[in-house]
């Protein structure tokens, strides 16, 4: 195990812990830019998918993960995102302004949906926000003037400074901004704004008592969470081609909702493996289906049984996720043969003050 | 400097506050004392504005504070500690006295998301700070450890370290020895005298050890049932009557 000495505080606020630890950041971008001259096109779709999955992630995870509070209507904010996307390329913006309007469309709608969400917390809110969800879909179905209805809308072709994208070039654009999302949301986190996020995650009594303005910083979370997301939902529209309402429903909600969870809330890591996971798990129950006797393998509720069956063992055995596990693996490692099972038990907590509530 | 003035609170049927008067004058150690129920917490719950007053006014520093929001509160000048303790539980000792440093900000949404320079130059400042306070309640060894892993007399301390940050006038204590040893105890008086004298930070607290209020305070309000029955020096509350009648009964 490394120990680093820390002799300025600027050591406190950088971002990585010494050089040992920006080499493997580096050498993890180099194999990344470089996975497409080695493999195929399917698996580099794939790899574009993960990388705008855990855009998406990065934002539900602010929510989520950060701030603690629940939204089962995040689908909503991908399909407003894509189809903003792609109304506004349809009227010939260009997608530097096309995008952002997306984005700002959707913290707008951050914004209001943050409204329910200042009197309302976990059960309540989810459903609020699944309301918001379904009350977006039909928008989405019946204003077909605009979006094309149930016909579908097609999406432009990703272009920029007028040349077409071919999929290793819109790969590398999703890695770009992939980077430029995981860095700001790292910057906001060690900032005093990312800051009242986790104050109001832990105890909004605290928060009020040092000062935090609890209306101000849920609306702010929702509406960055948004954000982001309908960024992920204006570059996912390209890779889906075509358009529909149903696109992003109900399942994509969850789908999320599963990815933060499973990879581990308040990680940012935790967003990235959720996104691996959550991408490769279809294809690795394709995989099974062939493997399975006949009987087991062509039901058709696999999927989602085996999404609901991994959820349930992750809430069980390891509610802090795969970057929670890859935690415990490192210390391991560090530590060997040292290692003790207690260190990440939690201690029982001491009656927290009711008295103010 | 900090004046309550004809406070009421009532719960349904029930006057947790009744009719209460008192003020606190700068660079003083003031103690509220009282049996179970008195009241006690209610009046500091009433100036720190998670309970609305029903009667009656709160003066700060010249200023009617009787209506701000509870957020508003700490950037007035008050902060406070809790009786059962309130910490962001799943950060740091570090990150919650960081957390407290809000108030102090320059910096705005935007900024924070770029990391502009003068974003670094504030975390910078706001860490030097926090290591004073470190230093000042002798924290060193816990700076990286996460709330839910230490006990009880420390995470006390922490609370304490966290209200300092935010660079208070007013300090209220909620029953800083509770949950304390006796030996825990004696360090947190020193403490809240060094506080008091270094810092010059004036101090409401409500208490229920007599040693602590004797040794502490200037002056003592005594509650009972939500009502004022003696002010005065801690000896002169102590013997009185009223005061002996409400903790031993007639």
């Amino acid at each position: 195990m490394r120990f680093v000495l820390k002799t300025d505080y600027h050591h406190d606020v950088d971002i990585f812990r010494d050089r040992v630890q920006l080499g493997w950041y580096a050498a993890l971008i180099i194999f990344v830019l470089s996975l497409p001259i080695f493999w195929g096109t399917y698996l580099e779709s794939q790899l574009t998918l993960v990388f705008l999955w855990s855009i998406a992630g990065a934002g539900l995870m602010i929510l989520v993960g950060y701030t603690g509070l629940i939204s089962l209507g995040h689908a909503a904010f991908l399909s407003v995102g894509a189809y903003t996307h792609a109304i506004f390329l349809d009227l010939g913006v260009p997608p530097f302004t096309s995008i952002p309007l997306a984005m700002l469309l959707c913290s707008a709608l951050g914004v209001i949906v943050s409204i329910a969400a200042l009197r309302m917390t976990g059960i309540y809110l989810a459903i609020a926000t699944l309301a918001f969800a379904m009350i977006v879909e039909k928008i989405l179905k019946n204003w077909s003037s605009v979006t094309g209805g149930n016909t579908g809308f097609k999406v432009a072709s990703p272009e920029l400074f007028g040349w077409e994208l071919n999929s290793t070039l819109y790969y590398y654009v999703c890695l770009l901004v992939l980077m430029v999302v995981m860095l700001c949301v790292t910057n906001l986190l060690r900032a005093p704004t990312g800051r009242t996020f986790l104050a109001v995650r832990d105890s909004e009594i605290s928060a009020q008592a040092t000062g935090i303005n609890l209306i101000k910083t849920k609306t702010l979370a929702f509406a960055v969470s948004a954000a982001l997301t309908g960024l992920a939902g204006a570059l996912l529209a390209h890779q889906m081609h075509y358009l529909f309402p149903d696109s992003f429903n109900l399942f994509t909600s969850i789908k999320l909702l599963m990815l933060v969870i499973i990879g581990g809330l308040g990680s940012m890591w935790g967003v990235i493996f959720g996104a691996i996971f959550m991408t490769l798990l279809p294809d690795l129950i394709a995989t099974l289906r062939e493997w399975l006797p006949d009987f087991i393998g062509n039901l058709p509720g696999l999927e989602p049984f085996t999404f609901g069956l991994i959820l349930i063992l992750f809430l069980i055995f390891e509610p802090q996720g795969i970057s929670g596990r890859w935690q415990k693996i490192r210390l391991f490692i560090g530590q060997f043969p040292l290692y003790r099972k207690r260190t990440f038990r939690r201690q029982k907590s001491f009656l927290r003050t009711e008295r103010v509530h | 400097m900090f004046e309550v003035s004809e406070l009421s609170k009532h719960f349904g049927g029930v006057a947790a506050v009744d009719n209460v008067s008192f003020s606190v004058d700068k660079g003083e150690i003031f103690s509220i004392m009282g049996p179970n129920g008195a009241g006690k917490t209610t009046v500091l719950n009433l100036i720190s504005r998670f309970y609305d007053v029903d009667v009656g006014t709160i003066r700060f520093a010249g200023q009617d504070i009787t209506r701000v929001s509870p957020h508003e509160i700490a950037s007035i000048g008050i902060a406070r500690t809790f009786q059962n303790i309130e910490l962001f539980e799943r950060e740091t000792v570090l990150q919650n006295l960081l957390i407290a440093h809000y108030i102090h900000r320059q910096t705005n949404v935007l900024s924070d998301f770029l990391f502009l320079p003068h974003v670094r130059r504030q975390e910078v400042k706001f860490r030097k700070e926090a290591e004073d306070i470190i230093d000042l309640l002798h924290l060193q060894r816990y700076r990286e450890q996460r709330i839910h892993a230490l006990p009880f007399g420390v995470r006390k301390l922490v609370e304490l370290a966290r209200a300092l940050c935010l660079k208070p006038k007013l300090l209220l204590l909620d029953e800083p020895s509770s949950g304390l040893n006796p030996e825990e105890t004696e360090d947190l008086s020193f403490w809240i005298e060094d506080i008091n004298k270094d810092l010059g930070i004036t101090i409401l607290m409500v208490e229920h050890d007599m040693n602590l209020i004797g040794h502490l305070s200037n002056r003592v309000l005594a509650l009972s049932s939500g009502r004022s029955i003696a002010l005065g020096t801690p000896i002169e509350v102590k013997d009185h009557p009223d005061v002996i009648r409400a903790y031993l009964g007639t």
